[in-house]
């Protein structure tokens, strides 16, 4: 084996180590350097997001059509606000969409799923969809069950 | 029955020793320099015959491993309707364990064992005797490049063996059964932080690359310089080091993980 193949797999070897660190940092741990490139914006107001992710699933009628991609508290309303990019591809939603947060299964995963609305405008970059509903917590609902039962 | 009590005593006092050479031998080795040391293009030269070598089976190793951790996953998380944790599960599991562990193990086996056999037959052919007739110090020559060569190569290896079994892990979730790519990767994202679960995997795999090594230079070195010695120096660097990887990965977890 020649000096200089050595040398080269070596540096092969080195090469894909870092390949593989800057993978695990960007692709494995989260920190995501995806472009917009084909999706548009809009973000949601939700009283309680019950466990949503950033990069959880958005859906209409059960099929996938965009991702959460930041999620924040608004420090003026207190209340979270969860925005999305929808693909370029959906374009046609109405301005009166509204938007729940869902779980797959019982224990599955949280996601946005959207319902079409009715009105002729379109939805465009930045705007905010404004009827929302927010993720069922169990322990609310058992609480207010438990309280109703206490006052029969 | 005496004589038996006494064997056991020299036994212990030989393991006691070798642990003290094993030792001596480690931080003489440690440092480069002196006398017709090794330099960076010995260094180089090691880590192609441990690192680079060691990387097809690595590879591959990883690959199957991601992709039954997939499979096993699948079929208990589907029971449970939570199928979209199989990215955590997979990650985690190879970040924190079976990368650095598995790829140890596989390296004593690849790397380990042709080193004690390599650096035993320097011995039984009296090369390290020649070299110290030179005014060479054979530990500078010999011992420390290949040391070092293991101790940077462990981890790159052990990273690698984890991207591609969670890569193999993507294949069979996402491609074969059906996992939605975004609940993968994304559950992935939410679950495995850098610090704590890719770093303290590197750190993992930097001790394992490091004793591995160790015990297979010092195996080598302190062959009884026969064939026989050789097969026996050679067989007892795989069971040692894989012994020691995993009560340290034990250790190890212990501390980082347990919250003890």
């Amino acid at each position: 084996m020649g000096k200089r193949t050595v040398e080269f797999s070596v540096g092969v070897f080195m090469v894909l180590g870092m390949i593989a660190l800057v993978l695990m940092a960007l692709r494995v741990s989260g920190l995501s350097m995806d472009d917009a490139a084909d999706t548009y914006t809009v973000r949601a107001r939700f009283d309680n997001l019950g466990g949503l992710n950033e990069r959880a699933k958005v859906s209409m009628a059960g099929v996938t059509i965009g991702r959460v991609t930041k999620i924040y508290l608004d420090d003026k309303w207190y209340s979270a606000v969860v925005e999305m990019e929808i693909n370029k591809s959906m374009s046609t939603l109405s301005k009166d969409t509204s938007a729940a947060i869902l779980t797959a299964g019982l224990l599955g995963e949280k996601y946005v799923g959207l319902s079409v609305g009715a009105e002729e405008e379109y939805l465009k970059d930045g705007d905010w969809i404004e009827d929302t509903q927010s993720a069922l917590v169990l322990e609310e609902l058992i609480g207010r069950f438990l309280f109703s039962k206490a006052k029969e | 029955m005496l004589n038996r009590i006494a064997d056991m005593g020299r036994y212990g006092v030989q393991v006691i020793e070798s642990l003290g050479s094993a030792t001596l031998l480690f931080a003489n080795s440690l440092m480069w320099g002196g006398p017709g040391s090794a330099g960076f293009a010995d260094l180089v030269r090691q880590i192609f015959s441990v690192g680079v070598r060691s990387l097809s089976i690595i590879a591959v190793a990883g690959f199957f491993v991601g992709m039954v951790l997939g499979l096993q996953g699948y079929t208990i998380l589907v029971d449970f309707g939570s199928e979209a944790a199989l990215g955590t599960l997979v990650s985690l599991t190879l970040l924190r364990e079976l990368g650095p562990v598995v790829t140890a193990l596989l390296f004593a086996g690849r790397a380990g064992s042709a080193l004690t056999a390599e650096i035993g037959l320097m011995k039984a052919t009296e090369q390290l005797s020649a070299m110290e007739m030179m005014g060479v110090d054979p530990l500078k020559r010999v011992i420390t490049p290949r040391l070092w060569a293991g101790i940077i190569s462990m981890p790159i290896l052990a990273l690698i063996f984890s991207t591609v079994g969670i890569w193999g892990g993507a294949f069979v979730a996402v491609d074969m059964l059906g996992i939605d790519d975004g609940a993968y990767w994304g559950n992935m994202q939410a679950a495995v932080e850098f610090y704590n679960d890719v770093a303290k995997g590197i750190f993992k795999s930097f001790v394992f690359g490091w004793v591995v090594t160790w015990i297979a230079v010092y195996q080598g070195y302190a062959s009884i310089p026969t064939s026989e010695g050789i097969g026996k120096a050679t067989t007892q660097t795989v069971v040692v080091s894989s012994l020691a990887v995993l009560g340290l990965d034990f250790v190890l977890t212990a501390v980082m993980f347990g919250g003890v």
